[in-house]
């Protein structure tokens, strides 16, 4: 019986990962094969309806994409973006993680409020946002310019370069509660004695977090870094919502969505997100390298 | 005084000041978005910096206005919570139903593939959702899914996953193995020992993976945008809301309600399953 099970087992393991791979494939695969071959094409709409995926072949939107400023300026400023983001959401998690970790009163109801940024609806906090940062009647303004002193309401999130930054303080406010959980997960699994020794040995805090507590960490805060890096370069939602893509806001994906929605450019569009999918992977495969020669060192 | 009882010191008080700061930050504007959807928008223009409205001046009519139907002069979120309801809970539903076996599958069995479907279900996360979005979205319109609920669905459980897979295996992961062999002993299938003995072991975790792809799909947008925005009827709440923002005509503290009916069914989902939520998530993460 027990053999007649372990026969079956690659017809079985097959079988019961189907259903998910087919799904996968169909929704996510598909379509990334799809966008790869449409970049080759001087692909609108209409001829997508047409002939499907069997337009000529052209290297143009490649030429388009590379030559143009608009490029250029987009990835800057996704790379600006993901980089603040992520060191940000980073930093500000591991502070928070660090000041929770010993015990006081009401802690696990507190820790669970520090994740509602996180696991709220990005439509809400956005709105809330932006009506709190409106010059006309927002809290934010008003509390500035009445109380502060400030001589004009701010235009938050119309004129450059405060909107590029208050798109980056919010994602540090919806993303901290992420790498909140995961050092707190982190340094819960330390041990103690370690630390209890170099204080034995006369460390101050400081040193103790410096020489001992931080290097303990760091295998999940540069998984997290990965993992934030990732999910930053991709965003869409956070920046579409707050400000539409403009004074100064038009990451990679927002200005994909341009093209797609606005000029209907699918072709263009496409390359513009293999090329910038081509940079994520050549910077993951930097990043992993870097890490993995100072993991061995 | 030492370094050591300078640092001590300085750090106890500044351990203090940033819980409070942290409290705060995540707090306030919580607290503003749902002080707001009881004020009056006069109210509001005429004073942005009373946040908590006078009692006497506390309103109600932003709930009735933004729940009302179109045909009642109000906004339809009755009608866009039960649509996202209908396609959170189908989604999630579906996720758990084809994630367990696939969890189970590569957890226990040793068959060809395994380890490139792993890779597979990272692939999601290199390219922008959008990119994905709009090749699905000119599929399902060929199969007539494009402006339907059933479509998003769809679109939503292949988003949850990547996600669910990686939470489910780590604790399958977790359970001896050597109970499966103790049931394969007695005689059981393998589809006895995933229902009778995995599904049971495994249930916090499946609960927690329901949640978890319910928060994805009730909270998600661009699918929504792109599949439903010529369809008023089928909106979910979260494009309604942006719908109804981008005009001008409907005033900031009705939608604010709209906000809040928004946000509590995931704040009241989450307050119940905080914790299997979060250990779901960071299984594995402490182990370094």
């Amino acid at each position: 019986m027990a053999s007649k099970l372990r026969h079956h087992e690659n017809r079985d393991g097959i079988t019961l990962v189907a259903p998910v791979t087919l799904v996968v494939a169909a929704i996510i695969v598909v379509p990334i094969v799809w966008t790869v071959v449409l970049s080759f094409q001087d692909a609108r709409y209409v001829d997508v309806a047409r002939n499907g995926l069997f337009n000529e072949l052209t290297l143009e939107n490649y030429a388009a994409v590379l030559t143009g400023p608009a490029f250029w300026q987009s990835l800057l400023t996704t790379v600006a973006y993901s980089v603040a983001t992520t060191v940000g959401s980073i930093t500000v998690g591991l502070v928070a993680a660090l000041a929770f970790r010993d015990r006081f009163r009401f802690r696990a109801p507190l820790r669970a409020v520090m994740l509602l940024p996180y696991v709220a609806p990005v439509v809400a906090t956005t709105f809330v946002w932006q009506v709190a940062l409106n010059p006309q009647y927002g809290v934010v303004n008003a509390f500035g310019t009445r109380v502060l002193g400030w001589e004009h309401p701010v235009n938050f999130l119309s004129t450059a370069p405060t909107a590029l930054l208050t798109v980056i303080v919010y994602d540090i406010w919806r993303y901290f509660p992420f790498a909140f959980l995961f050092i707190g997960a982190a340094l819960t699994g330390l041990s103690r004695e370690i630390e209890e020794a170099a204080v034995v040995d006369g460390a101050t805090p400081l040193q103790k977090f410096w020489f001992v507590v931080l290097p303990q960490l760091m295998p999940t805060v540069a998984l997290l870094v990965l993992f934030r890096m990732v999910m930053a370069f991709n965003e869409f939602e956070d920046v579409y919502l707050l400000t539409g893509g403009a004074a100064g806001t038009q990451v990679a994906s927002v200005r994909v969505f341009e093209q797609l929605t606005g000029s209907s450019d699918i072709g263009g569009a496409s390359a513009t997100a293999a090329v910038m999918a081509v940079f994520l992977g050549v910077a993951l495969a930097v990043y992993l390298r870097v890490t993995a020669r100072q993991r061995e060192a | 005084m030492s370094a050591v009882t300078v640092q001590s010191s300085v750090l106890r008080v500044l351990r203090v000041v940033v819980i409070v700061a942290f409290v705060l930050a995540t707090v306030l504007p919580f607290a503003y978005m749902l002080s707001l959807s009881f004020v009056r928008i006069d109210d509001m223009l005429r004073e942005p910096l009373r946040v908590l409205p006078a009692l006497d001046r506390i309103t109600t009519d932003t709930y009735r206005s933004v729940l009302a139907s179109e045909e009642d002069g109000g906004y339809g979120f009755a009608r866009f919570m039960r649509n996202s309801a209908i396609v959170a809970v189908s989604a999630s539903a579906l996720t758990v139903a084809l994630v367990v076996p696939a969890s189970y599958a590569l957890t226990r069995l040793r068959f060809a593939g395994r380890s490139q479907i792993s890779w597979l279900f990272l692939a999601v996360y290199l390219f922008p959702t959008i990119i994905i979005a709009v090749p699905v979205f000119v599929g399902f319109q060929v199969l007539g899914l494009g402006s339907s609920l059933v479509g998003l669905v769809i679109a939503y459980v292949a988003l949850t996953v990547p996600v669910s897979v990686h939470m489910l295996r780590n604790y399958l992961a977790g359970i001896p193995e050597s109970i499966d062999e103790a049931a394969v002993i007695d005689g059981a299938s393998r589809l006895q020992i995933l229902t009778r003995i995995t599904v049971p072991l495994a249930m916090p975790t499946i609960m927690s993976t329901a949640l978890f792809s319910f928060m994805i799909a009730w909270n998600e947008f661009l699918f929504a945008l792109l599949f439903l925005s010529a369809k008023q009827e089928l909106w979910t709440v979260s494009l309604g809301l942006t719908r109804l923002a981008d005009g001008q005509e409907v005033s900031k503290t009705v939608l604010m309600a709209g906000s809040v009916l928004l946000t509590i069914p995931i704040v009241l989902l989450y307050g119940l399953a905080e914790r299997a939520l979060t250990e779901g998530l960071t299984a594995g993460a402490d182990k370094g």
